[in-house]
């Protein structure tokens, strides 16, 4: 796996809002069909990576980018069409946003704006995306009724199936557990695990174990840098590269 | 002593809670007084005056007699060609300074001429009317110079009011639809506006009803002091509600009472019905929001 091009290439990443530093020159590499972990404290700049990563910077005038990111070998940086990029990118935010229409056209949004309009395809699409995203036996029989009404935990899977529909090849996770419950929490999981054979998966998260359960490779972001990065288990139990990781993983601060 | 006995501090609290709150019941009362009169005087007296004949004549001897009918008509023309005039102009530019315009000093500024240009004295808009749209633009005293310059006027609080309504849809919203790949415009058509078309509307209308009584920026522009015929197009001059309640009441001999409040209690019967028309909308669509 190592061998194989990497995914995505973040070269001197920099990401500054106003005066503030977020993200101070980072470089790393994503490997095609990995979880590739992010960790670290509050405010340590895993929210600013992701956002990179989709352009979010166009949606905040404050938040500047410096630094190459070549998403298959292309940097995106540069690319004019952020459409095209965003509908290759799936993006799932920690506090589930169930769109203020039915769970059906939640799903179908995506392919709907990328020119999808036979019923029979759409159909399909939203059937698809719901049953990878473990929430179709829920909701299978009321798909018309609103999507910001259901719970907590079934938006944030509506999240997901929504960010599925456009068949991405990278999906970026931000800390998607904050607002569900545990049970549901593994079952995402287990979904992750399953949707690693087809997409590249970026999950930042504040909990260590779920990097841990997670993750094959794990970067350890501290006050805007990359600490390290590695094959996750080595973070845990491997020898010590930083010992601030390591104090990290063990919850000795943070 | 029981641990819930009244210390003085707590004792002095409820007098105080009940002293502010009695006063600002009463307060309320002060706010509603005046209305009830006014709208109690106006159906006592105007009631008698009020007939079909009232509705559908025009105007007869000297004004003394007869109906309103040009007036009526002539007001529904004028808030209807204000209204198409405003409200494309007025929702896109609010859709603009709300999703598009970047915030720096220009928007800001922009912004500050709007909220400034709605308290601009009504006169001051009639007499701009009176020099952009009747002479400059050569429509004449008309309908059309009328509602424009009611439409001018109008601006800036629909602009504000649409606005509002465009920001009370969560931000969260937004930034789902644009890391989907929507544009900005395919967000606001199938996010934005459907959730927030109930706001907009009823600002809209309640501008609306304000245009219907306004008297200052249609005199000069495009309303009569007598035209006992039906306007044929938007470059016709016309009577409205509002300049003949001004005429009948103060500027003809002779008047018998009821007329003038039977004028009156009509335009404020078509004022409240737009009113109430756009709590209606609103409360129906309240019903449907969908977060």
């Amino acid at each position: 796996m190592v061998d194989a091009a990497p995914k995505l290439s973040v070269r001197d990443l920099t990401v500054r809002y106003g005066d503030f530093t977020a993200l101070d020159r980072i470089s790393l590499d994503v490997l095609p069909n990995e979880i590739f972990g992010i960790i670290g404290p509050a405010n340590s700049g895993k929210t600013s990576f992701l956002r990179a990563l989709n352009r979010m910077e166009e949606f905040q005038p404050s938040m500047k980018v410096e630094g190459k990111i070549y998403f298959n070998g292309q940097d995106i940086t540069a690319v004019r069409n952020v459409y095209r990029l965003r509908q290759k990118v799936g993006v799932v935010f920690p506090l589930p946003v169930g769109l203020p229409m039915s769970i059906y056209e939640n799903v179908a949004f995506g392919p709907r704006l990328a020119g999808v309009r036979k019923r029979s395809e759409l159909d399909e699409i939203v059937e698809r995306c719901l049953r990878r995203a473990a929430l179709w036996d829920e909701v299978k029989d009321r798909l018309n009724a609103l999507g910001s009404l259901l719970s907590g935990g079934q938006q944030q899977r509506l999240t997901i199936a929504r960010a599925l529909s456009q068949d991405p090849e990278l999906l970026l996770l931000d800390e998607f557990s904050i607002a569900v419950d545990p049970v549901t929490t593994m079952r995402i999981e287990d979904v992750l695990r399953e949707l690693k054979d087809e997409v590249t998966i970026i999950l930042v998260t504040n909990l260590v174990q779920q990097a841990r359960r997670l993750a094959d490779r794990t970067a350890f972001f501290l006050e805007s840098e990359l600490v390290e990065v590695g094959v996750t288990e080595d973070l845990f139990t491997g020898p010590v590269v930083d010992q601030r990781t390591r104090d990290y993983v063990e919850g000795r601060f943070g | 002593m029981s641990m819930f006995a009244e210390t003085s501090l707590n004792q002095r609290n409820r007098r105080v809670e009940w002293l502010v709150r009695a006063t600002f019941l009463m307060m309320t009362i002060i706010l509603i007084v005046p209305v009830a009169l006014i709208l109690g005087v106006l159906v006592t007296k105007g009631a008698p005056a009020l007939s079909w004949e009232f509705l559908t004549a025009v105007p007869r001897e000297g004004m003394t007699a007869g109906g309103i009918m040009p007036a009526l008509v002539g007001t529904i023309w004028i808030v209807l060609v204000a209204l198409i005039a405003s409200v494309p102009i007025g929702v896109a530019a609010a859709i603009y300074l709300s999703e598009y315009a970047p915030d720096n000093w220009l928007t800001r500024v922009i912004n500050l001429a709007i909220i400034n240009l709605a308290g601009v004295p009504s006169i001051v808009h009639a007499l701009f009317g009176l020099g952009a749209f009747v002479t400059f633009a050569g429509f004449g005293t008309s309908i059309l110079a009328a509602s424009l310059t009611l439409a001018v006027m109008t601006l800036p609080v629909v602009i504000v009011s649409t606005r509002e309504s465009l920001q009370s849809v969560p931000h969260a919203f937004r930034e789902a639809c644009w890391n989907m790949g929507a544009t900005k415009w395919q967000t606001i058509r199938r996010v934005v506006l459907p959730n927030s078309i109930s706001g907009i509307l009823t600002g809209v209308i309640l501008e609306v009803s304000r245009t219907a009584g306004e008297t200052a920026p249609i005199m000069f522009t495009g309303a009569a002091f007598f035209l006992p015929f039906l306007p044929q197009s938007v470059f016709d001059q016309t009577m409205a509600m509002s300049l003949h309640l001004y005429v009948v009441s103060t500027q003809v001999p002779n008047v018998p009472e009821a007329l003038p409040y039977g004028v009156a209690l009509v335009l404020i019967l078509m004022v409240l019905t737009m009113n109430a028309t756009s709590i209606a909308f609103r409360v129906y669509l309240r019903g449907k929001r969908k977060w």
